[in-house]
This record gives structure tokens, sequence and C-alpha cells, in this order.
């Protein structure tokens, strides 16, 4: 009897705090978005309201709408730049340890200081990406003040008049954009430096003989044969952008997420929901669980995906 | 004739090689100076005046650039009000920027123009001043130790459960601890802020470390290194009449001592950087951890911009000086885990 139930005792301790504290959240959460709730505790049924409102909620959309501008912009320019290193560092031996470490460290660092640095970085008068700017002649911009889409401000300089509603992310989400972008290189470039070793060397010199040159290799043989790796961290950076929050937080918000709330992003729309003034912990649970849904969405398509996938 | 021809074509496939790697080298260097750019902009304007920032002195070296009076005692700075013939009317400004003597008259040729590289360590000083930091780093240690002792002991005895022992259920379980370990942490704030509030929990250390007392990724990681260790050492070890328990602490801990030092750095750094957690779950000033306590000073005192940066520098000098020490095996492991943050 007690040989049976003996495993069940070592993975208990786990258990209780997995069941406990992962677990019952989850459906916890789903019970609160039904029902009122505040600091207090459980109020009356309300059933779909809250995904009633979410839908004519405008600010709802603008989240979803800055996080979406968030995504496009990051995943793509993660993956090049990802890949664009990991192929630098996979012909070189020397020093290669040290350009790894290098692309790695803003990765484990904190990001509520990573945050505050840009936040100073982007500073109109003081910072440093206006400093930079200057050095090309180009006048200092507002960065995390400016609510202006990138494309408005873009054709501006050429006297074409974008609307806002077209404008592209605000400068001062982009700001973010290149904060997230910056934080996460390291560690999808480590991640592609471990695709492409295991590309045999053969299939190179193959290409050689035959006369492919470098560009030629690249396109026709590291990038199919990297495919999946780059399906991987495509996924993966996907899922994580979609969870943005610290860099939100600190480099624009509070009070209001932004300049005219063009940095808003769907976590710390969350987190203002069920955490800032208003404490309606029900209807931050049910912008919490449609995140839950899309992200459990392009998990399912992740695994089926790497299931089908042959190296 | 033909083998010169194919040594030729060697030789000059060689330089091309360095010629090649030369152009990585390059590439490598300018992006790598790009992406260590904010940390050394960081060290460095913790290290300058605040008046010199101010000004818009935006270098990486720290110099400062201003007119200066010694009358004896102090050299003080000095912003000119208006010139009268010989003498000038100024006022003298201390290190921090107040002016400590308005309108002060002196000898237009007292007035001396300093420029030169001063490093302010002062500023790390200050920031301990200003805001209780070493209480906010006491409250990091506390939770990130205590955190990681949990995690070892219930991640020890899991993965020795998983690798090691067969019993009903045992797949299901494993099932269920990856499917948990996808949950992103947005999700389940709201409630766990709820079931924290029930218990009491709310503004207590327990808050901050229960929950995360059991890892699911390191108990993968511990399972992985306990399925290598060969199975006749356990058995011999039982035949000795070692206990299950005992073997676990006695053989397979000690022979997995460089994955327990991973996952243990692992634990430490993700700890030491949780914020939206700490964030909710407290609100008491004395519970604030480094992280919260950092983003409390960057609110409200936005313009202390080197003192900023010297509590950046502070928050992540430690964490890569560990990182430094267990960097190999701590990328190996953040890359086979698939997970971030």
């Amino acid at each position: 009897m007690f040989k049976k139930l003996s495993p069940w005792i070592y993975v208990l301790p786990a258990v209780i705090i997995v069941v406990l504290f992962r677990f019952i959240p989850i459906i916890l959460s789903f019970i609160i978005s039904f029902f009122e709730w505040d600091i207090t505790g459980i109020g009356k049924f309300i059933g779909f309201e809250n995904y009633v409102s979410l839908t004519l909620d405008k600010e709802f959309w603008i989240s979803m709408l800055n996080t979406f501008y968030l995504v496009i912009f990051v995943v793509p320019l993660t993956i090049c730049f990802s890949l664009f290193f990991a192929v630098f560092l996979n012909h070189i031996k020397l020093f290669k340890s040290f350009f790894r470490l290098i692309y790695f460290i803003p990765f484990v660092t904190s990001l509520v200081a990573l945050s505050i640095v840009w936040k100073i970085i982007f500073n109109e008068q003081t910072g440093l990406a206006n400093a930079f700017l200057d050095i090309f002649g180009i006048i200092p911009l507002r960065w995390l003040n400016e609510s202006k889409g990138i494309f408005t401000l873009l054709f501006e300089n050429f006297g074409i008049n974008v609307p806002n509603s077209i404008g592209g992310p605000s400068l001062a989400l982009f700001a973010i954009i290149i904060v997230t972008v910056w934080r996460s290189i390291g560690y999808n470039t480590i991640i592609y430096l471990a695709g492409l070793q295991s590309i045999p060397e053969s299939y190179y010199e193959a290409a050689e003989i035959d006369g492919a040159n470098k560009i030629k290799q690249f396109f026709k043989l590291t990038l199919p044969l990297i495919s999946p790796t780059t399906f991987y961290v495509l996924m993966m950076t996907t899922i994580t952008t979609f969870q943005v929050f610290s860099q939100v937080y600190l480099m624009t918000g509070p009070p209001i997420g932004g300049p005219a709330g063009t940095t808003k992003v769907i976590v710390y729309y969350i987190f203002e929901n069920g955490f800032g003034e208003a404490q309606n912990l029900s209807y931050a649970s049910a912008i919490a669980l449609v995140l839950f849904i899309i992200i459990l969405g392009l998990t399912l398509i992740q695994k089926r995906m790497e299931k089908n996938v042959h190296y | 004739m033909f083998i010169i021809k194919m040594k030729g074509k060697i030789m000059s496939g060689n330089k091309k090689t360095f010629l090649k790697n030369s152009f990585s080298y390059i590439i490598l260097t300018i992006f790598g100076i790009f992406m260590i750019a904010p940390f050394v902009w960081m060290i460095s304007t913790s290290l300058k005046s605040q008046l010199e920032v101010n000004k818009g002195h935006t270098g990486f070296i720290p110099i400062e650039q201003y007119l200066s009076y010694d009358d004896g005692k102090t050299v003080w700075r000095v912003s000119k009000v208006m010139i009268k013939g010989d003498s000038t009317v100024v006022n003298l400004i201390d290190d921090t920027g107040k002016i400590v003597y308005p309108f002060h008259t002196i000898n237009s040729t007292q007035l001396k123009e300093i420029k030169r590289i001063k490093l302010h360590f002062l500023n790390f000083k200050r920031v301990f001043e200003k805001v209780p930091f070493a209480r906010y780093l006491f409250n990091t240690l506390l939770v990130a130790f205590t955190t990681l002792f949990g995690v070892l002991i219930t991640s020890a005895l899991a993965a020795y459960a998983f690798a090691r022992m067969r019993f009903k259920g045992r797949d299901f379980l494993f099932y269920f601890f990856i499917s948990m370990m996808m949950v992103p942490q947005p999700i389940y704030l709201v409630p766990s802020y709820v079931l924290l509030n029930y218990f009491g929990w709310i503004n207590t250390y327990q808050a901050l470390i229960i929950p995360w007392i059991a890892n699911i990724f390191t108990i993968f990681l511990l399972r992985q290194h306990f399925k290598t260790i060969p199975q006749d050492l356990i058995d011999a070890a039982a035949i000795d009449g070692c206990s299950r328990f005992k073997t676990l602490f006695q053989i397979i801990l000690p022979l997995s001592k460089p994955v327990i030092a991973t996952a243990s750095v692992f634990s430490v750094i993700s700890s030491w950087n949780s914020f939206m957690w700490p964030l909710i779950m407290t609100n008491d000033p004395e519970l604030r951890v480094l992280q919260v306590g950092l983003s409390y000073f960057s609110q409200e005192s936005s313009s202390q911009t080197t003192l900023l940066m010297a509590a950046s520098t502070f928050t992540i000098i430690p964490l890569v000086i560990l990182f430094l020490f267990a960097q190999k095996s701590i990328m190996a492991s953040y890359t086979s885990s698939g997970m971030k943050e």
C-alpha cells in the first residue's frame, strides 16, 4: 500500500503548488469573468455581459490594434536580426562565445531597469537617441511623447498628409518596438545558431562546387533548411510579444498608457482595468481570457506544426 | 599542371575564408556595439553630474565643462547673471545644482573654465539615501533565496518520481504539468490576486514566494538529468539497504551538482527580475522588491536621470555577474526550455 502511494508523496508538493496556483486560477478566471467581482469579493451573476461590453469597448479595440502593431513589427524584425547575427556567428570561431554573450545579455537583465534606461535614451532633450540622429542631421524627434503614426511622420517630410488612421504605430509605440526587438534578439540568435549548426557542412560544399555564391547559398540552402527554426522563433516571439507589459508600463504609462493612449497594449489594459483605479477584476478577467484564447490558439498551431516539420 | 592549379585554388580559398571572416567580425562588432551601447551609456550617465546631463551632454565619457570660481574653500560652479565692468555678478551653485549664493559679485579674472573627466560615484550613495534600496535588496534576496530553496526541494522530489518511478497517472501528470507551463503569466494575474486575497496573503512575503516554489521547468530539467544516471548505481544502493529517499539525497543529488547549479541560477534570475507579480500582489512600501522599488523611484523622480541610471546599474550588475559565471549552461537551458521571462 505504502509502496503504491510513495511516488505520489514525491510529486505531491509540486502538484499542490501547480494545482493551487496555476490550474485553479485558470478555472477561477472563467468564473470571475461571469460575475460582478471587485476587491470585496463576488457579486451577482452577469453572464456574458463583460464579453458583450468588450466588443463595444473602443479602448479594448485600440489596445488590440496596438498589440497587433507591436507583433507585426517586432516579430519580423526579430527574425531578420537574429538570423542575420546567427549566420555571421556561425562563420567565426574565435570570440564566438564573446559575441554570443554580448547579444544575450539584454535578455537576462531586468526589464524594469532596461526600460528606465531606454526611457532616458528616448528623452527629447537629454537622450542618446536624438543625439544619434543629430549626427545624420535629422531633427530631434519627440519619441515617447509622439502620438503621430510613424508613416504620418515619414510622409510629412515629403509634404504628403497621411491620416492617422493609417499612420501606423505611433512613434512612441515604435520606440517600444525597438526596445522589445533589442531585448529578444539575443535569445533568438542562440536558437538560430543551434539550428544553423545542425545543417551539414557537406551541403554547402556541394553548393560551392555547383558554383552557388554565398548569397545564393543563403537563400536557396540556409533559408529553407532553417525554416523549422524560423517557424519556432515566429510563434514564440508572437506569443511573448502579445504579453508585453513592463516596457509600456515603465516607458509610457501610467496614467494614460502613452501619448493619446497609443502605446496601450492588451496586458497593460488588463492591468489598468483590474489593478488601476477601476479595480474591475471581472472585466480584467474577461480581457485576460480573450488573450488566453489567442495565445492558446497560437500554441496549438505551433505544437501541431512542430510535429509535421521534418528536419 | 593540374595539381598546381588545385593548389592555387585552395590557397585562394583560404584567403577568401579569412577575408569573409574578417567581414563577419566587422559586422558582428558594429552590431555588438549597438547591442551593448545602452549599457555603456547607462553606466556613463550614472557617473555624470545631473547638471551636465541637463545641459544636454549626451556623450559616453562623463566630461564636465563649466565656469568655476574658487573662493579658497570650495570650487563653485558658476552661472553668470551679468557683467559690470571688471566684475561679474554670478550665482554660486553646488554639485547638485542648488544655488547656494545668489548674486555674488566677483572679479572677472577669478572665473575659470574647467573641462575635465569626473566620475560622480556619489550618485550611487545618493540613490541609497533617497530611496530605501537596501531594504528593497533585502526583500529581493529573501524572496529569491527562499523561492530557490523551495524550488529545489519540490523539483528534486518530483523529478525523481518522474524519472525513476512507475506509477499510475504519471504520464497524465506529466502532460498536465507541460500544459500548465504553457499558460502565460498575464492570464492568471487576476484570479491569483483573488485567490491570494482570499488567503489574506496580499501584502505578505508568502504571496511573493509560495506560488513560485514549484517550477515546472526545473522539474523537467532535473528529470532529464536524473534519467541519465545509470540504473546499476541505484540498484546497488538499494541492495545496500538505501531507501529511495536516501538514494535521492545521497546518490542522485550529489551526482547532479552542475544541473542543480544551472537551475539555481535560472531561478534566482527569474526571481530577481520578476516585476508584474510583486507589483500587483504587494503595495506596502516595506515589501517592495528591487524591481518594484525601482519602478516607483522612476515615477517619483523621473528628472533625476543620473540617479535613475545609478539605480538601474545597481539592479543590473549583480545579475550580469551571476550570469557570466554560468553563461554557457544558462544559455543552453534557456533555449531548450522554449520559455521566456
